[in-house]
């Protein structure tokens, strides 16, 4: 029995600790952790990576906050936010890089089945839902803005994130650029404290949330929205335009921001002034240290980025993401070609 | 009404409510049950043992990483935590007659009211930061923390009930006490640590909080115990909470494979029991 | 003996460690940090309550609902079930406690939460309304259907242990109660119930012990909002989820070591905890069986 019982535990060890590196062909694994926004793409760029070079990337998406303290810890080998590192933040992890990697729209979900229009939200009518302020969907600002949707007298089921996020960050420093309010009781961060709303993790988990709940509200990134077939609003931007967020869109915020765009690439593109921009919008970076510490890891780390942001930029369309403008990705290769392994 | 008569109805209303009692707790059993056969067992093919994941809209795709994982942190756990349960145990039943012995008892109760989530924690600070990597090894340490107590204590009962004349004749032999408690003692509580142990690793093949900030989750094949490594619980964890309905197929399979190990293992426990007490009764 | 000093020194290592981390928070924010409710991570202000509240709501109305469900089980299984009943009954309640908590919270969003949502929380709200209890809107996730998860967690601890002890009581003590002319119930309520309360006390308290360290299944149905609100409809946040969703991500010094402080807090909860029942469940063994060791 006991001699039954050893040999179980010792075959399943031997057994699990052998087949995987069998089964992976010894190919070199390369750790990464942060955001759920560029998620969706980065998953369909290691796919398609670990297809041309022998080496697998292991994205965790845990939350762009994460993503940040564990490349400070250096728990990984790099970390992806989409929240630039605070000045205070840098000093905790000197030579780290922010590389731009793809762009991104934020947009306001819901779950409304009988309102069949796109529903519209000016800025201080959003800020005020997510300040308590509007709680009901036929309140007469929202109906007012949205004439003929047939809006319910339900109560709106507002979702956040409940993790550190770089979703939030750029959707609170929207809300923070358009409502003093907001900025003097909330402000902006990767977690910030809600006046209102129901936690979800991650951008799966506030999407599950607006899924699941009728009446539910929530920002999440566009193509968590569009792969759930969730409907999502327009929004009103600086110039005063109702505009509908897509890639082109977004791209135009980007291009928007292109102007002062500092050289560290640590750059905010919301509530831009083009006509067309949407105004909720926002890039998202690898972090990587300048000084690699594994000179492998830090070669196949640097051919990587090269990648992603030539030939990999491609695959940002299908995925909804707006691939980066050619001018930034000079500038970009510049930067990685300051990395030393 | 006549006080027998109120007596009477009492009772039988007292009696069909503990009856009833019984019935309603069987109800989210069959619940989750019906949830699991009819969304898990149908996603079920044999990709899903073999393949590794996909990105969400490319067909296909299974779990095998994390099945593999969470053997292979079962497997890595009990490598140490069963001889330290286990002779830790034995310590306290053969000799932990004393305040040092009240001590370690003391602190195993201690360990074994330790959240889930703490343990999580605490490993993630001995192990993860130092390493300066997520690994698969601070995920089996955190999983033995877990796993040490129930088998230590376990043990020590099982060591307790081993009848004082077996032990006397085997001193009476003139054997040492260390070879009397080895060879004489385990062996009649055999049976009974390994229901302890089985018992423990089928709490910990569901244990998913310590390994959050410990095993973090891979999306490829294992490379060795300094990687991090993937398994089941984190993976329908990162699934439940997604909103892609292959995710939750793939979610709901991963629950039926991973309650499927754990009632077999519950199932074999009590079997070696019920062997246990027939050979003794043959006795 | 080595290997049981080891276990001695991984605990004493754990404490040391846990509160070493915690020790910013605590010199920054003292006793202030357990009864303010402001969770503000981007002032760096921090206040554990309504996570406590969270947490001790949650486990009492689990409790509210466990208690009187596993007793009604323990006693139909040591006292009045058919006997090959008995046996498959108490295996199949006892299999409740092997499934994994991250399924508890798979089923809870799927299975559970929807139901509540559309036939239950009408029906409360409609009947009970006049409640604080049962206002509100109905999110489906939020407190009570924490509690209700939580109370199938803790109804298999609950109910396998008060079975034991009911066993233990002896027999002549119901002869007794039946030869004096009692129903079946009475003498369950009399000579069983009687004999065996602090027993019963133990056990409940072990299951608090469980539902209050309680991690995934609570994160995933519970709505992971941190406010005190008396409506068991409304979103909450415990302890144990709030470690789990902030712990990988906590920036600054401070928060970190706030999160580790509650995890502080919740280690010292759950070890009273635990004392007490140990205390009492030891107390009970002592009466039926006499001294049995130290």
């Amino acid at each position: 029995m006991k001699k039954f019982f050893l040999g179980l535990i010792l075959t399943t060890l031997a057994l699990s600790l052998t087949a995987g590196p069998t089964l992976a062909n010894k190919l070199l694994l390369i750790n990464g952790a942060g955001g759920t926004f560029p998620y969706p793409l980065y998953s369909k760029w290691f796919y398609e990576y670990a297809k041309i070079e022998p080496v697998n990337f292991n994205y965790q998406a845990i939350g762009s906050g994460a993503g940040i303290k564990q490349i400070t810890e250096r728990t990984v080998d790099f970390g992806a936010s989409d929240a630039a590192l605070t000045d205070k933040q840098m000093k905790q992890a000197p030579g780290l890089l922010h590389i731009p990697m793809t762009a991104g729209a934020v947009v306001i979900s819901y779950n409304l089945p009988q309102v069949t229009q796109r529903l519209k939200f000016t800025p201080d009518v959003l800020a005020d839902i997510y300040l308590g302020k509007i709680t009901k969907w036929n309140d007469p600002r929202i109906s007012r803005i949205n004439p003929g949707a047939n809006l319910p007298n339900e109560g709106i089921l507002v979702a956040h994130r409940s993790d550190g996020s770089g979703t939030t960050n750029i959707f609170t420093s929207y809300l923070s650029s358009v409502s003093p309010e907001w900025k003097k009781k909330v402000g902006f961060s990767t977690s910030v404290n809600w006046p209102v709303g129901l936690g979800g993790k991650g951008n799966q988990g506030v999407s599950g949330i607006i899924k699941q709940a009728e009446g539910g509200m929530g920002y999440i990134e566009l193509a968590y929205a569009i792969t759930n077939n969730l409907p999502y609003a327009d929004l009103q931007n600086k110039a005063g335009n109702f505009i509908t967020p897509t890639i082109e869109t977004t791209t135009e915020a980007i291009n928007g921001a292109l102007s002062h765009m500092p050289d560290d690439f640590r750059v905010s593109c919301v509530n831009p002034g083009g006509a067309n921009a949407y105004p909720i919008s926002g890039v998202t970076w690898i972090l990587v240290y300048k000084n690699q510490p594994n000179h492998v890891i830090g070669e196949e780390l640097v051919k990587f980025l090269r990648w992603a942001i030539t030939d990999g930029q491609k695959y940002s369309v299908d995925l909804l993401y707006a691939p980066l403008p050619e001018s930034m990705v000079k500038k970009i290769e510049q930067r990685i070609d300051e990395i030393n392994y | 009404m006549n006080i027998y008569k109120r007596r009477k109805i009492i009772n039988a209303f007292m009696c069909s409510a503990t009856f009833i009692c019984a019935t309603i707790t069987l109800l989210p059993l069959i619940s989750i049950f019906i949830y699991v056969l009819s969304k898990g067992a149908s996603s079920l093919n044999i990709s899903f043992f073999t393949h590794l994941p996909r990105p969400v809209g490319e067909p296909g795709g299974g779990m095998g990483n994390a099945i593999l994982g969470t053997l292979t942190l079962i497997g890595l756990t009990c490598l140490w935590a069963i001889p330290v349960g286990v002779l830790s145990g034995v310590y306290l039943a053969e000799f932990g007659n004393n305040k040092f012995g009240a001590v370690v008892r003391f602190s195993a109760d201690l360990l074994n009211g330790v959240p889930s989530i703490v343990i999580g924690i605490f490993a993630y600070i001995l192990f993860v930061v130092p390493m300066k990597t997520f690994s698969a090894l601070s995920g089996a340490f955190a999983l033995g923390l877990i796993m040490i107590p129930t088998v230590m204590r376990t043990t020590e009962e099982i060591l307790l009930l081993v009848p004082r004349t077996i032990r006397e004749a085997a001193l009476a032999l003139g054997i040492s006490q260390f070879r009397m408690t080895i060879s004489i003692v385990l062996k009649t509580a055999l049976p009974g640590i390994v229901t302890g142990i089985l018992l423990a690793i089928a709490r910990i093949a569901g244990e998913t909080a310590p390994l959050l900030f410990t095993a973090l989750g891979n999306e490829f094949w294992q490379r060795g115990i300094m990687q991090p490594i993937a398994a089941m619980p984190l993976q329908i964890f990162a699934y439940a909470i997604s909103p892609f309905d292959d995710w939750h197929r793939q979610a709901w399979a991963a629950s039926f494979v991973l309650i499927t190990i754990i009632f077999l293992m519950n199932f074999i426990s009590r079997l070696v029991i019920y062997l246990q007490r027939k050979s003794l009764k043959a006795k | 003996m080595l290997t049981a000093l080891s276990v001695t020194a991984l605990t004493l290592l754990l404490i040391y460690s846990m509160v070493t981390n915690a020790l910013p928070a605590i010199q920054k924010f003292g006793w202030h940090f357990l009864f303010t409710s402001t969770w503000d991570p981007v002032k760096e202000i921090f206040g554990a309550l309504p996570f406590i509240y969270g947490t001790l709501v949650s486990s009492a109305l689990a409790l509210l609902i466990a208690v009187p469900i596993s007793l009604g089980i323990a006693i139909y299984l040591a006292e009045l079930a058919p006997q090959f009943i008995r046996q498959p009954l108490s295996f199949l309640i006892e299999l409740l406690a092997a499934i994994p908590s991250v399924v508890y919270g798979f089923w809870g969003i799927f299975g559970l939460a929807p139901f509540l949502r559309t036939a239950v929380q009408p029906f409360l709200s409609k009947y009970l309304g006049f409640l604080p209890l049962f206002q509100g809107q109905f999110f489906g996730v939020g407190m009570l259907t924490a509690g209700i998860i939580l109370s199938i967690m803790i109804i298999p601890t609950i109910s396998s242990i008060s079975r034991e002890v009911f066993l233990a009581v002896p027999s002549n003590q119901r002869e007794a109660a039946t030869a004096l002319g009692a129903t079946r119930w009475e003498t369950i309520r009399l000579a069983v119930l009687g004999y065996s309360k602090t027993g019963v006390w133990g056990a409940v308290i072990l299951g608090l012990g469980r539902a209050i360290g309680e991690t995934m299944a609570v994160t995933m149905v519970i709505g992971n909002r941190p406010q005190i609100s008396v409506s068991l409809f409304a979103p909450g946040y415990t302890m144990a989820s709030v470690i789990a969703n902030e712990f990988t991500e906590a920036t600054g010094k401070l928060y970190l070591s706030s999160l580790v402080e509650i995890g502080v807090i919740l280690f010292f909860l759950t070890l009273i905890i635990n004392g007490i029942a140990r205390f009492l469940i030891w107390k009970v063994s002592n009466k039926a069986k006499g001294r049995i060791r130290e």
